[in-house]
């Protein structure tokens, strides 16, 4: 399905996110946030470090349990769900691309394991087809298909970082969050990153919330964008509004201190 | 210690019997849910953890005055531990014991199914030093439990995906993964996989106590056990390409005995009793010529036990 | 019925036999009594008492004795002997404050009320080999000092604490603690069966885990609040009667920690505890475990856990039993034929197939 199909097919949002909130003891991590997603649509969540946007990324992957608020995906409670029923929405439905690809990968598994364990997890039990797909996913994020026996140890943080995202979308998920997943990388580098990840967000259809303080980032890859201070959404809208013309102090002083450059 | 255990001064196989009625309601849940590690209060027994105590626990569990005990380590009736663990019901329980495998009524096993195939009624009951198939690649047991819970095996897959990555076949010699009933996910002791096969659709009971994890599991009569491989990598048995040097037998798992320091090696049956039956049936291998028996010639070889010359 | 008697079993008793004689050793040395060890050897009897979990000073010399001075196998001994025995009844909870001390120190404050008292410790003393005692000789007595009036309770320096509000409340229970020689170790674990497992835990571990966290792999800052060592009376409550008696005294160490304070804008700071408790005259063992308890309670105080081995309930929990762990790793000197051959039988055919493919390509 495309994404043009899938968003024909129904106007209810993917993800919708009601007054949520979550506190470590007196201090907030973020506070009372509301936001549909759509499918197929870009999400960016920007802010200063220490504004709640990690925060609120944990508590919808469901890594954190916020205090207040609703989560319904698909017309289905999150946070009501079993634990069983969570975990297997996140090895299929949901995919998670952390920002060091140290945390998303198994280090000491080679390339192909770890991008054939997802399809494992859902019960791929033919070793030439889970290794066929996982060479296929290795060329569609420019890893060489000769790469698939080495070990994530063995590869530059980009490649690292490629792997990664090869690894969650091998299932094809219809959600993938994504956590600063340019962070820490060279300026070259990331933009290579960048230009695969535009592509396949594209071609895939995926719908992605995406946290990074980087403005740049936004701009390429998010339709609309969240802007976060002090665990508060301060202001929303379409990306190049907001960029362009922003609203709330708070923005306008993120945006000038970074647009200048 | 057991030397200074004497018949009367404890109870019926040594533990007593709220701690027996313990065992036998974990082995009955085990039963219940094949497959699944069901935690139990594991006793310090007279010996060490790690040397058996989860199979003596549900072996003193499961006995009655009228059975008669078969133990075998390595599948061999006369190793060391063998003999320690046969001693000490003989002292406790008074039971009878014996080597035939047709004879028993239960079998304590350390990694080792007989090759004589079990009966209906018959107990196989089998040591287990770490029942949880995913500690090696999940070193936290709530992790794991949690992984049991939710079926979230894939990681087992992986292990398996990358010893063929690497080697070109599933390189896991023994205590194979296998899954039961479709559901759990089990480590069956370190059998040599030649085993796997036994394991599943067997006439017998098969109970694994492991002591200091503190876990019973279980498979009831006629369980389906499908050892875990891919469909294109299907799951082999293995042995050593020879046929037993005493007996003959050439579908039977075998030891190597190293006979000179020349390279010169001869293989004989694992399971003692299975060879011996035999030889006495007229089957000879290679080197069967010879009267030794397959344990006074595997003996003759260890010398590890002071005070055996000239025994027999 | 047929007896296997064969070679495997004449070899353990020859075995057994030839221990026996090593154990005595020179028949022309005197041989070893109870007493002497109870009275001579008395930390190492307190150290098997503790780990074994059974208070019995002339048992734990028993099996000193019949282990040949392994502590590990003696504490083994015991808790053998002790899981055979029948429960008869569950303790009142000892009252450390009505403890009649022969060592209490506090290293907060300088003095107070119970004052600081030094008690028989190594701690001052210059570690050298005392030659005298190759010798036979009269038996040193200690001097007497005319007893002071005696204090009916020795409070807690915690209690001091506590009552100006500048350490946690330690909230007292009377829920019945978990049993883990009765039920199976289930985690995550309540503080009250952590503590237990670390009573018994071994010292050696208990030790270097603590050490650890001084060293900046769990920091907690922690303070000797008081260490006291002496003997508690031991109460069972009889329902016929319908009151506790005494039915004896038992000797423990306790240690209190006071350790690195938390709080925020809308809570003041409070300083934070750690626990030991250990039977008889222990206190490595007990700092030790005060120190480790502080450290895994760093989710319930709201801290990071910041990867260190004494944070990790699970790594503490699961390795701290001595007997656990030295069974489980003497046992692989046991025969392992069976998987070793079916290593080799691999680990030949893999390399057998590798010469066969470099042989194609070539």
């Amino acid at each position: 399905m495309t994404m043009l199909e899938r968003m024909a097919v129904t106007d209810q949002p993917l993800l919708r996110v009601e007054g949520l909130t979550k506190r470590y003891g007196p201090r907030i991590g973020c506070a009372d946030v509301s936001f549909d997603l759509y499918p197929g649509e870009v999400l960016g969540i920007v802010g200063e470090s220490g504004s709640g946007k990690s925060t609120l990324l944990s508590c919808l992957a469901g890594h954190q349990r916020p205090d207040l608020g609703r989560i319904s995906y698909d017309g289905r409670d999150v946070l009501a769900m079993s634990e069983t029923d969570r975990r297997r929405l996140s090895r299929t439905d949901w995919a998670y691309v952390h920002q060091n690809p140290r945390d998303g990968l198994r280090m000491g598994v080679s390339a192909g394991g770890n991008v054939g364990e997802r399809l494992m997890a859902v019960g791929a039990r033919h070793y030439g087809e889970i290794r066929g797909k996982a060479t296929d996913w290795l060329g569609r994020v420019e890893i060489a298909a000769d790469r698939i026996d080495d070990r994530p140890s063995a590869f530059s943080g980009g490649m690292q970082q490629r792997l990664q995202i090869a690894r969650n979308l091998v299932t094809s998920p219809r959600l993938v969050f994504m956590d600063e997943p340019t962070g820490g990388l060279d300026v070259s580098v990331q933009a290579r990153l960048l230009d695969l990840l535009r592509g396949l967000v594209r071609d895939l259809g995926l719908s992605v919330i995406i946290v990074t303080h980087d403005l740049a980032v936004v701009r390429l890859l998010a339709h609309r964008l969240m802007v976060m201070k002090s665990g508060r959404v301060v202001e929303q809208g379409l990306t190049d509004q907001v960029l362009d013309d922003p609203q709330h102090a708070y923005t306008q002083l993120l945006v000038s201190s970074v647009l200048q450059v | 210690m057991t030397e200074h255990i004497e018949a009367g001064a404890y109870t019926f196989a040594y533990l007593d019997e709220q701690t027996k009625r313990m065992i036998r309601r974990a082995i009955l849940k085990g039963i219940a849910v094949p497959g699944y590690q069901v935690p139990f209060a594991s006793r310090e027994m007279p010996m060490p953890y790690g040397w058996g105590t989860g199979g003596v626990q549900v072996t003193a569990a499961c006995l009655v005055p009228e059975d008669r005990l078969k133990v075998i380590d390595q599948g061999a009736d006369d190793t060391t531990n063998a003999v320690s663990i046969r001693r000490f019901f003989q002292r406790t329980a008074g039971v009878a014991t014996t080597e035939a495998t047709t004879e028993a009524t239960v079998i304590q096993t350390r990694h080792r199914i007989p090759e004589t195939p079990l009966k209906a009624g018959q107990i196989l009951v089998y040591q287990v030093p770490i029942p949880e198939p995913l500690r090696f690649l999940e070193p936290r047991e709530t992790e794991t439990r949690k992984m049991h819970e939710l079926e979230e095996y894939g990681l087992m897959h992986v292990k398996l995906y990358e010893d063929i990555a690497r080697h070109g076949q599933i390189a896991t010699s023994y205590a194979y993964p296998v899954k039961v009933e479709g559901r759990y996910v089990m480590d069956p002791s370190p059998i040599p996989r030649f085993d796997n096969p036994k394991l599943s659709g067997n006439p017998a009971i098969q109970l694994f106590g492991a002591g200091r994890e503190q876990r019973i599991y279980a498979l009831p009569p006629w369980t389906e056990v499908v050892s875990l491989d891919f469909d294109d990598h299907p799951f082999q048995t293995s042995k050593a390409p020879h046929d037993c040097d005493l007996c003959g037998a050439q579908d039977s798992y075998l030891d190597e005995v190293i006979t000179d320091d020349q390279g010169g090696r001869m293989f004989v049956c694992s399971d003692t009793d299975f060879c011996e039956g035999r030889r006495a049936k007229g089957h000879a291998g290679r080197l069967g010529g010879d009267q030794k028996s397959s344990k006074t010639f595997a003996n003759s070889f260890e010398g590890i036990w002071p005070g055996t010359e000239g025994a027999r | 019925m047929y007896v296997a008697v064969k070679g495997g079993e004449r070899a353990i008793d020859n075995a057994h036999q030839w221990l026996a004689e090593e154990r005595r050793g020179d028949p022309a040395v005197p041989e070893l009594t109870i007493p002497q060890i109870r009275e001579q050897m008395a930390l190492a009897v307190n150290r098997v008492m503790a780990e074994g979990s059974l208070y019995d000073p002339d048992l734990a010399a028993l099996a000193i004795k019949q282990a040949r001075g392994d502590l590990i196998e003696a504490v083994f001994l015991i808790r053998a002997y002790r899981t055979t025995l029948p429960r008869l009844a569950g303790s009142r909870p000892v009252d450390t404050g009505a403890m009649a001390v022969d060592r209490r120190i506090s290293a907060t404050f300088k003095d107070l009320p119970g004052g600081q008292v030094l008690g028989p410790t190594f701690d001052y003393t210059h570690r050298l080999l005392d030659f005298a005692l190759m010798a036979e000789g009269e038996a040193p007595v200690a001097r007497e000092l005319p007893p002071e009036a005696p204090a009916a309770r020795v409070p807690h320096v915690t209690s001091f604490l506590n009552r100006d509000g500048l350490i946690e409340t330690a909230t007292p229970s009377d829920a019945t603690p978990p049993d883990l020689t009765r039920e199976p170790m289930e985690l995550p674990a309540d503080r009250a069966l952590r503590l237990q497992a670390l009573t018994r835990g071994d010292e050696g571990f208990v030790l270097s885990l603590a050490y650890s966290t001084q060293r900046g792999y769990g920091r907690t800052h922690a303070f000797v609040g008081e260490l006291r060592i002496g003997t508690v009376a031991v109460e069972v409550e009889i329902p016929e009667l319908g009151f506790a008696v005494e039915i004896g005294e038992i000797e423990l160490t306790e240690c209190e920690t006071v350790n690195q304070f938390k709080g925020s804008r809308t809570e003041p700071p409070q300083f934070t505890r750690g626990y030991g408790l250990v039977m008889g005259q222990s206190e490595r063992k007990a700092i030790a475990m005060s120190l480790v308890d502080r450290s895994l309670r760093w989710q319930e105080l709201g801290e990071d856990f910041t990867g260190a081995p004494a944070q990790d309930e699970e790594f503490v929990l699961m390795h701290c039993d001595n007997i656990q762990a030295t069974g489980f790793l003497e046992h692989i000197k046991l025969p392992h034929y069976v998987d070793f051959q079916a290593e080799l039988e691999l680990v030949r055919r893999l390399r057998a197939e590798a010469a066969a493919m470099r042989e194609a390509a070539e």
